[in-house]
């Protein structure tokens, strides 16, 4: 019924490709894993790079957004858009506070060691 | 498609030689078309998965803070997941993403057989999934690698006043949270897969009614799209 029922045997093929290259970057993302980037951050931003890479391919190929009316790729990039603001502003708080240790903890947690020593049992 | 808005009772569609070309059971008064109706359908999925993009975005904003306050614990800890199961389950997950959209395409194109094939091996790889979830989970029941105040793991690198780092149970809380609520995902996509694979079964979709295939099919996609980014978080960085 829709934009794209011209030919399903490309869009097979379309499919096929993406599935292939999804397969592929997971292998080099596991790969990438056992190599040392020089710091732990780099290896965060690396594994991270490929898996956006990845979720757009799904959501592009997969999901149809490519061909989609772009109200469809709108709110899901809406959904993106208000996840990286609550991420962000997380990040900030947390950047500018002493000790975000959850309070509800359970009690067997004692006082950092660094703390006058003060045993709480 | 046609833009007749009136001449509704004679096949606006077209493509009459399905034998569905008189005017579609599945048509409800208040759309013009299918295809406004198909749009409508639609958009109200996309609204629902950019809510579920934000109920697990909360899970890994956590993840983050918690990650970024015990990064020697988060190190140590997912040392504990064995990295080849994961790797396993992306594949399964991947693939099984792939017979989805070869299930939708096959409904568009009226191959009723095809559809099912493919929603059955769609939920094979999805039990699969489960499967070695549930391995994993249990390995970790055994270990004691379990979250919050159940944690009884013995052995761990940083102690404070000889108790293990609260870093570690945190680990083991967001991990629990987030697959077994990714795994309750899961679940539900399998019973939404059975049931379009019934009606697909009886010959309810056709090329110009597939909507409950499409979006259980958008759904499936969003449940692989979490996971790709719940592998490396939890399995490969370190």
């Amino acid at each position: 019924m829709s934009e794209h029922t011209q030919n399903p045997k490309a869009e097979a093929g379309v499919y096929l490709k993406t599935l292939i290259a999804l397969l592929v970057l997971t292998a080099i993302t596991v790969g990438a894993s056992y190599i040392h980037f020089g710091s732990g951050a780099a290896n965060v931003v690396v594994a991270l790079t490929i898996a956006t890479i990845k979720a757009t391919l799904v959501a592009l190929f997969f999901m149809h957004l490519l061909h989609d009316k772009p109200v469809n790729g709108l709110i899901a990039a809406a959904g993106f858009v208000f996840l990286g603001l609550f991420l962000m502003f997380t990040l900030l708080d947390f950047d500018t506070r002493e000790n975000p240790t959850p309070r509800n903890l359970p009690t067997v947690i004692a006082p950092p060691p660094t703390s006058p020593a003060v045993a709480p049992h | 498609m046609s833009t007749s808005t009136v001449d509704l009772q004679h096949d606006p569609h077209g493509h009459g030689d399905d034998g569905h070309g008189h005017d579609d059971p599945h048509h409800q008064h208040h759309f013009t078309t299918m295809e406004q109706q198909f749009d409508t359908s639609k958009i109200g999925m996309w609204l629902f998965l950019a809510t579920e993009v934000l109920l697990f975005g909360g899970l890994f904003v956590g993840f983050g803070m918690m990650q970024a306050r015990f990064p020697e614990e988060f190190k140590e800890a997912h040392e504990h997941l064995q990295r080849p199961l994961g790797a396993l389950n992306t594949v399964v997950l991947l693939f099984s993403s792939w017979t989805m959209v070869m299930g939708v395409l096959s409904a568009r194109t009226n191959q009723r057989k095809k559809l099912v094939i493919f929603l059955i091996i769609t939920i094979l790889c999805a039990c699969i999934f489960l499967g070695v979830k549930y391995f994993e989970y249990s390995h970790k029941f055994e270990e004691g690698l379990l979250p919050g105040h159940f944690y009884k793991h013995v052995g761990d690198r940083i102690q404070i006043n000889g108790h293990p780092s609260p870093g570690y149970a945190t680990f083991f809380s967001f991990y629990f949270m987030m697959t077994g609520l990714h795994g309750i995902h899961i679940v539900v996509g399998i019973a939404l897969l059975a049931w379009i694979a019934i009606r697909g079964n009886r010959g309810e979709f056709n090329s110009s009614y597939y909507t409950p295939v499409d979006l259980v099919g958008l759904y499936w996609h969003l449940v692989d799209l979490i996971w790709i980014y719940l592998f490396p978080l939890y399995y490969l960085i370190s």
